[in-house]
């Protein structure tokens, strides 16, 4: 029996827990900096020298208490807004009780019975039609520090304790792991687009972990699940899913039990495997934290805060088919990363000048979108570089967009001075003068090739004649290939047919 | 040096301003009673003296001094006021123990609010002072670093959590004390010392730098000789602390200034009302403690105040939901004290196999009474009994608070005893940790209302002339009226 049919038996029920860290200058209930340098792409806190940022409050001093900060709260806001949920006028603090050497304090202070955000969800569009995935909760906490680990020492680094974190819990309502996937694609354009966390899963901003069970079709009561822990990159949550429900079946198939227990994913072997079992689970005694008092959230500051939130992926999405016509396929890989997105925005700003014409506009845009998901994708993809990284500008797509549309460049050419302006970051206009690029348009000259083509090929000109009207392709072909790819081409086929008529 | 000068802030303050004595001169005075009665061989009060710290600071404030010709009063309240600090509140750069073996040579590396604004105010401070260890205990016998005596009667304890700072205030070894009231901490030692002890409003004073024991009833306050003194160390120190989310916004009163509206006339007392709770005379409470309550009482009504009968009657769960919410608080609170970036860290640990055995040999140097609390504490909290013993109590607490609120509703002030019985011997109690929690029955409530209450000497039992303290409980934040109430009654000797 094969894997497909096996699977066909079973139904698998994942739901996802997402921790994010919040993009604030200084951290959750003391006034380090949570980040360094503004962020995108700058250095982390973990990178300044072990411990140096830490205060009394963050590295657990006796008598030392926190002091929740107001911006964090703020993009906690945000993140239940953009994500359809119930903002709690009334949330609690609590703490989580455990000890570990990177956890200052013996305990998290995070949020449990009365989190700040409840009952929202997301929109997901797998192969399938769109499904909305709902998210229980979203609350607040500090992240912990790290232990590194040193031969026969061990060292903790509080730099990052103190962090703030809001951790997005979905319900169980993902039946593959492609539906994981795209909900935690969906999740991160969201907070991305919100400003609210740098996204960054390898640097661990945007963490994930995945609760897998699996049960026979159409069963009303969910299997044991088993929980996958930190995984850090969309492609390897998938796999590790893929390999569970996969583990899982085959449990279930050879009469054993699942067994509830924390697992880890192997990405080099690609397999999950056993961390710690329920029995081994620890009691977190969560009680609310009497430093804090209960956290107050007005209607207005809501309301004020609703009015902060951008456009989002699902509905630049949405515009970007309606406004300029893109097909879904481009439009999905347009607003999969907002940097690609703006780009592209500043783009049609651009072409908008060049093309008053809506009708025209249209056409570009489209064209333009083209050249983003097609040429640029592939050289960002060849050499696994971000956008920002790279030396294209939105200013280098208008001109290649204008410069086709007119005409003036063949479409050979534009990938020619896009290839030379990925090396250089010079204009477009500069190198195809200096690389010869432009097309050849001049009447004379190319009626002097044209005539001299006529001449070659009298038995293709008489089919022609006879009414094979195809065989213009070849004749324009020739002439391309004696201008050496420089002729205009709708120009050649124009004045042969005027010639031949 | 005449040592009758320096009992009080005003007299101190009056020696300077007739430049009578310096104060280098006074600071070394109390440096110099320390060190002949406060140490290890004497009441065993302080465990860390900062002597070099207080007296550069000393010297420039006679150099203040002398470029003023007087007291800086309206600046600096506190002027050359030598203090004693219980040792669970930070001093940046000082040792701070918390009577622990845990923290021995924990060194803070910042400033408690409340010491910070007195020292801010001119005070110096003289030193740290024992204490039950993480403030766990009634009669100072709790502290790694050996029980406090009791300051007239060496084989008695002072009371605690706060002995240190009562001890030392009753001696002389310093002006007066900060202390911490969790269930009892002031007012019981001040009541044994036969000193002045407020624990103010939940939140009128920073927790800042004051090392938890239970977060939501500890409180710091004044231990003083004389309600003036108390009322000026609340004037300095309290008000709201943005580093303290539970600290109050309310604005703070001016304690010192509410003195001089004490009640005098006939007429202002007969507006007076103190209720007397039936639940705070029963079984338990000794004779002389009771006479010298009743005898009060009949004070305040000779001078036309009305004392009525009142129930607060959830005061007999008081001390079971105290006993519970403290310790699963301090279970929590002391999960820091793990070795890994402060306090000790013995050499067998450094040896241990793996993380549990490191903790299992750190966390060990908890003392007895500790190590019950964080044990009963992690067993409240713990799934499958935190609804029925921490979350009910919280339920409870709030019954206890509500009794409170009805009862101020027909009276002004609540008047009891602060404890059943006078100081007790050293070693006594020390096996019954039961008998030691009932101790706490009076004064536990107003930690679990988070009110303010003070305890003032009212009399002596014979034969040894133990102190009593009378119990006066106010409504949140009336400490004004708190200390009116309780300077008139300090006075009354003078006037009779």
């Amino acid at each position: 029996m094969n894997m497909t049919s096996i699977q066909n038996d079973f139904e698998a029920v994942i739901g996802l827990e997402v921790h994010a860290q919040l993009a604030t200058d200084s951290k959750i209930f003391c006034g380090c900096r949570a980040r360094l340098l503004g962020g995108h792409g700058g250095e982390s806190v973990a990178d300044v020298a072990v411990n140096l940022n830490t205060c009394p409050v963050c590295s657990g001093h006796p008598g030392a208490l926190p002091v929740l900060n107001r911006k964090a709260v703020e993009f906690a806001i945000m993140a239940g807004l953009a994500t359809h949920c119930r903002i709690n006028p009334r949330s609690v603090f609590a703490r989580k009780s455990y000890f570990y050497p990177d956890l200052p304090k013996g305990y998290q202070i995070s949020q449990y019975d009365q989190p700040i955000c409840e009952a929202g969800w997301l929109e997901i569009s797998t192969s399938a039609t769109p499904k909305k995935i709902r998210i229980d909760r979203i609350h607040m906490e500090e992240d912990a520090g790290k232990n590194i680990h040193l031969s026969g020492f061990s060292v903790v680094n509080l730099n990052r304790a103190g962090v703030p974190l809001i951790e997005i819990v979905s319900a169980p309502d993902m039946r593959t792991a492609e539906e994981a996937g795209a909900y935690l694609r969906a999740l991160h354009g969201v907070v991305t687009y919100l400003g609210i966390c740098d996204g960054n899963m390898q640097e661990g901003n945007f963490r994930c972990d995945a609760n897998v069970s699996v049960m026979p079709k159409g069963a009303k009561e969910f299997g044991t699940r088993a929980e996958i822990k930190n995984v850090n990159s969309f492609r390897f949550i998938e796999k590790a899913i893929e390999f569970e429900i996969r583990r899982q079946i085959e449990v279930l198939r050879a009469g054993g039990r699942v067994v509830q227990e924390t697992r880890g994913y192997d990405s080099a072997r690609n397999v999950t495997v056993s961390l710690r079992t329920k029995e081994e689970a620890q009691d977190y005694r969560y009680f609310p934290d009497p430093d804090l008092i209960p956290l107050r959230i007005e209607d207005s500051w809501v309301v004020s805060i609703q009015s902060m939130i951008p456009e989002l992926p699902a509905q630049k999405f949405a515009r970007f088919i309606s406004e300029f016509g893109l097909s879904q396929y481009d439009a999905d890989v347009l607003i999969a990363s907002k940097t690609v997105a703006e780009f592209y925005e500043e783009c049609v700003g651009i072409l908008r000048v060049a093309y008053p014409d809506p009708f025209d506009l249209r056409a570009a845009s489209k064209a333009a979108a083209n050249w983003t998901t097609g040429e640029l994708m592939r050289l960002l993809n060849e050499e696994g570089r971000e956008l920002s990284a790279s030396k294209i500008r939105s200013e280098h797509i208008a001109d290649l967009v204008r410069l086709t549309q007119s005409r003036v460049v063949s479409s050979t050419g534009a990938k020619q001075a896009l290839g030379v302006a990925w090396k250089t970051g010079e204009s477009i206009e500069t190198i195809v003068e200096r690389e010869g690029l432009r097309q050849v348009s001049d009447t004379g000259a190319l009626e002097v090739s044209i005539d001299k083509i006529i001449a070659g090929f009298p038995a293709q000109v008489a089919e022609y004649k006879a009414g094979k009207e195809k065989i213009i392709g070849f004749l324009v072909g020739q002439v391309m290939k004696q201008s050496g790819g420089k002729a205009n081409p709708s120009l050649v086929q124009e004045l042969l047919k005027k010639k031949l008529s | 040096m005449d040592a009758d000068k320096l009992e009080t802030i005003r007299a101190i303050h009056d020696s300077f301003d007739k430049k009578q004595t310096s104060v280098v001169e006074v600071t070394r005075y109390f440096l110099d009673s320390i060190k002949k009665n406060g140490g290890k061989s004497g009441l065993n009060a302080f465990l860390t003296v900062c002597e070099n710290r207080v007296l550069a600071k000393a010297e420039a404030a006679d150099q203040i001094l002398s470029a003023e010709g007087k007291v800086p009063r309206d600046r600096l309240p506190l002027f050359g006021i030598p203090l004693g600090i219980k040792d669970n509140l930070t001093m940046d750069g000082v040792r701070t123990t918390c009577g622990s073996k845990m923290l021995d040579n924990y060194v803070a590396p910042y400033t408690a609010t409340c010491v910070q604004r007195l020292e801010s105010a001119g005070a110096l401070c003289l030193g740290k002072l024992n204490m039950d260890e993480f403030a766990m205990g009634g009669s100072n016998e709790n502290s790694a670093y050996g029980p406090v005596q009791h300051p007239t009667q060496p084989e008695r304890v002072p009371g605690g959590s706060s002995g240190g700072s009562a001890a030392a205030v009753r001696a002389g070894l310093c002006v007066a004390a900060l202390g911490t009231d969790t269930g009892g901490s002031i007012r019981l030692p001040a009541s044994y010392c036969g000193i002045v002890g407020l624990k103010p409003t939940y939140g009128r004073v920073s927790r800042y730098g004051l090392v938890a024991f239970a977060s939501s009833l500890d409180q710091v306050g004044p231990m003083a000789r004389t309600v003036e003194d108390a009322a000026i160390l609340l004037d300095v120190m309290s008000g709201h602390d943005p580093r303290d989310s539970t600290s109050a916004t309310v604005s703070k009163g001016a304690y010192r200034e509410a003195l001089g509206k004490a009640p005098e006339t006939q007429a202002e007392w007969s507006g007076i009302r103190i209720g007397v709770p039936k639940e705070y005379f029963v079984g338990g409470l000794s004779a002389e403690v009771q006479k010298s309550i009743q005898s009060s009482l009949r004070w305040f009504e000779s001078k036309g105040a009305r004392v009525i009968p009142i129930s607060l009657p959830h005061t007999e769960y008081a001390v079971a939901v105290y006993y519970l919410i403290a310790v699963s608080e301090a279970s929590s609170n002391l999960a820091r004290f793990d070795g890994i970036r402060y306090g000790v860290r013995p050499a067998e640990a450094e040896n241990a196999d793996d993380l549990a055995a490191f903790y299992r040999k750190v966390r060990g140097h908890f003392g007895p009474e500790v190590k019950r609390r964080i044990i009963l504490g992690t067993f409240a909290l713990s799934s499958g009994y935190s609804e029925a013993y921490y979350r009910r109590a919280c339920q409870v607490r709030r019954l206890i608070k509500q009794d409170f609120v009805t009862a101020f509703e027909k009276v002004d002030f609540i008047a009891g005893p602060v404890s059943p019985t006078t100081a007790f011997k050293i070693g006594e109690r020390i096996s019954d940790p039961l008998q030691m929690y009932l101790n706490d029955i009076f004064t536990i409530p107003a930690n679990l209302a988070g009110l303010p209450a003070i305890s003032i000497p009212s009399g002596t039992e014979a034969p040894d002339s133990l102190p009593i303290g009378f119990h006066l409980i106010a409504p949140p934040f009336q400490e004004e009226r708190l200390l009116s109430l309780a300077h008139a009654f300090e006075k009354r000797g003078a006037a009779r």
